[in-house]
């Protein structure tokens, strides 16, 4: 089914969804949000797209297999916790670094934490969208 | 912080993704290899270490217990992932000949990955909410790779699988939301101490059963079986090999960890609950075997059968009893595996399952029929192969408390394990083949004769192995068992304090 209303906003809808899914990753740590939150909202993004033209057209747009891109992010999550090690302590423990943290004030806080979260985005964002592209894919 | 707790996991995991990424080139399977023989390296020297050290433990994150997620492995932990490591590495071999290519370009060799990764997860959590998220991680891998290539029968197999097995970890979060709710803790070490304190001792005995039936589930207990011969003979054969080796057994596992550790303020009844159905499991279990008519539904059953005695081990819960289970639950791993194996090879040199069409196994494939016999008689517990001395232990230990009954019908049951591998015996290899085909080994091109024939002699020397020399696993069996029913070395380790 062919609907240019549809097709109108999904070009509006999906780069918006795309956007905020990220704004909520990044917002996760302390605040409602995080990875797998954002990466059902950027799945959205995808799975309209879908919708609006085809699942051929989807995958086209988004160039690469969503279960490689689900599998890398398992990857990330991992190392993500296997980093820990390098600093000689247990599996998972969060690594920080305050890039331009003057006395008292944090400065920009940046973790391991965060790189776990891209992880869990990443196999969320891939997982769904195998699910959804194998359902919608026509035989 | 012991790192030798965290590569059993997290080596499948990665070994899974590489492999995963690499699937469409035949770079993806030698990965899949080299990862399990990582993961059997690591398990080695864990257990190395727990030998020479006693019980290990990490705080994952750095949470101290009983607030983060604990990893410990005493003795039986220890050696549960050392043997994963061992089937893991005999399947992949097998799978390198018994898989299809389109199998691999699914992803077979990450979600076994995934699967072992699970059941290692399993065997190391000293966290019972992390103990339930292995479970999920092992249910979706065994269903993606109970149904990976989709043909119709596999999906009646797989759906009976998932319904029933979903149903159990139900009953296990329920379970796991009770006891929280009563005593505040869910770290397994804390929660020896905590069930002490609590005032309804009444309820504790039924979240108990709640387990019972969980682990039950998973373990194929009577009546709780159902799902597995429905599902077990449908995936490809290294797929069932691995599903009957492991995954059973870390429901018998769990079974084990939680009614020593948890759950024995009320022996006299949970035990005893579980004494009966062992005895229900062993004997349901051999009759189904006897009536069954193909290759592998027989070895299911047979499956079921077993559990009966690991489980009966763990309910007469002596120092000789858990020590059966304990050595029982090994060998059964190594010998199931094995005879799925063999089943696999005649499937292919004769090919079929079904005892009525299969034949001529003995005269042209004389070398698989010796290493079925080796497997098949250490099944039925003749001596001297690894079977005997796990029935052994369990039998006396039924003996030395009177209970004659169990013995005899434990010994009874392993009489009617040797009439149904005198069955498939009788069918498969001794007659000539009904279409005249003549299974020969030699007829396989010798890329897969090597990957079929090497797990299946490498388990079958095992098994010999323990039944030669049986002195050392049963001391270690021995000390597994202390170790099981005086938790203390466990609990200090883990907490950090004398309890």
């Amino acid at each position: 089914m062919q609907s240019l209303i549809l097709t109108t906003t999904t070009r509006l809808l999906a780069a918006l969804l795309l956007m905020f899914s990220v704004y909520a990753l990044l917002r996760g740590h302390n605040l409602p949000g995080g990875g797998f939150i954002g990466g059902l909202i950027g799945a959205t993004g995808f799975i309209l797209y879908t919708i609006a033209t085809s699942e051929v057209e989807a995958r086209r747009a988004l160039r690469v297999d969503p279960s490689n891109i689900a599998v890398v992010g398992l990857g990330i999550a991992g190392l993500a916790g296997l980093s820990a090690g390098l600093a000689g302590e247990p599996f998972f423990t969060g690594q920080w670094l305050f890039l331009f943290a003057e006395d008292g004030g944090k400065g920009l806080p940046l973790s391991t934490v965060l790189v776990f979260d891209i992880g869990v985005y990443l196999a969320v964002f891939g997982g769904i969208l195998t699910l959804v592209f194998a359902l919608e894919e026509e035989i | 912080m012991n790192w030798l707790l965290v590569y059993p996991i997290v080596i499948p995991l990665m070994t899974a993704v590489v492999s995963y990424l690499f699937r469409n080139s035949r770079a993806g399977r030698w990965i899949s290899v080299a990862g399990t023989a990582a993961l059997l390296l690591a398990s080695l020297l864990l257990m190395a270490e727990v030998l020479d050290r006693g019980v290990v433990a990490a705080q994952m994150s750095n949470w101290e217990a009983p607030f983060g997620i604990t990893l410990a492995a005493d003795l039986l932990g220890a050696v549960m992932v050392v043997i994963t490591a061992i089937t893991g590495m005999a399947t992949v071999i097998y799978s390198l000949s018994d898989i299809s290519e389109r199998l691999e370009r699914m992803g077979f060799h990450a979600l076994l990955q995934i699967l072992l990764m699970g059941v290692c997860g399993a065997f190391l959590t000293g966290d019972l909410f992390n103990l339930y998220v292995w479970f999920e991680v092992m249910l979706i891998a065994s269903f993606g790779l109970l149904v990976l290539g989709g043909d119709r029968q596999q999906l009646d197999g797989g759906i009976k699988y998932v319904m029933l097995n979903l149903v159990s970890t139900i009953m296990f979060l329920t379970g796991i939301g009770l006891l929280y709710g009563i005593t505040g803790t869910l770290n397994m070490a804390d929660l020896h101490l905590a069930v002490r304190e609590v005032q309804n001792q009444g309820l504790l005995t039924t979240i108990a059963v709640m387990f019972m039936v969980a682990f039950g589930v998973k373990a194929a207990l009577f009546p709780l079986f159902f799902w597995l011969p429905a599902s077990y003979h449908t995936p490809p054969v290294a797929v069932s090999a691995i599903f009957a080796g492991l995954l059973t057994k870390v429901g018998v596992y769990s079974l084990i960890r939680c009614f020593t550790l948890i759950f024995n303020q009320d022996v006299g009844f949970t035990h005893t609950l579980l004494l009966w159905l062992s005895v229900i499991t062993m004997v349901t279990g051999v009759l189904g075997a006897a009536a069954m008519n193909d290759f592998r539904r027989i070895l299911s059953f047979h499956i079921i059968s077993q559990i009966g005695y690991m489980v009966l081990g763990l309910a007469i819960y002596t120092p000789l009893g858990l020590m059966g289970a304990v050595f029982y639950l090994v060998h059964h791993i190594i010998v199931k595996a094995n005879l799925f194996f063999v089943a696999g090879v005649a499937k292919r040199i004769g090919g079929s399952t079904d005892l009525a069409r299969l034949g001529g196994l003995y005269t042209h494939a004389p070398l698989l029929a010796f290493l079925f016999l080796i497997p098949a008689f250490s099944l039925a517990g003749f001596p001297p192969l690894s079977g005997f001395w796990a029935k052994y232990v369990v039998v006396k230990a039924a003996l030395d408390l009177e209970m004659w009954g169990v013995a005899a019908i434990s010994l009874a049951v392993g009489l009617l394990t040797i009439f149904s591998m005198t069955k498939i015996w009788g069918a498969a290899f001794w007659p000539d083949h009904p279409d005249g085909i003549k299974p020969r080994l030699s007829d396989l091109p010798m890329g897969d004769r090597v990957a079929l024939m090497l797990p299946i002699i490498g388990l079958a020397a095992l098994t010999c192995i323990i039944g030669l020399f049986p002195e050392p696993f049963v001391q270690f069996a021995e000390r597994s068992a202390t170790q099981l029913l005086d938790p203390t070395e466990y609990i200090t380790t883990v907490l950090g304090v004398q309890p």
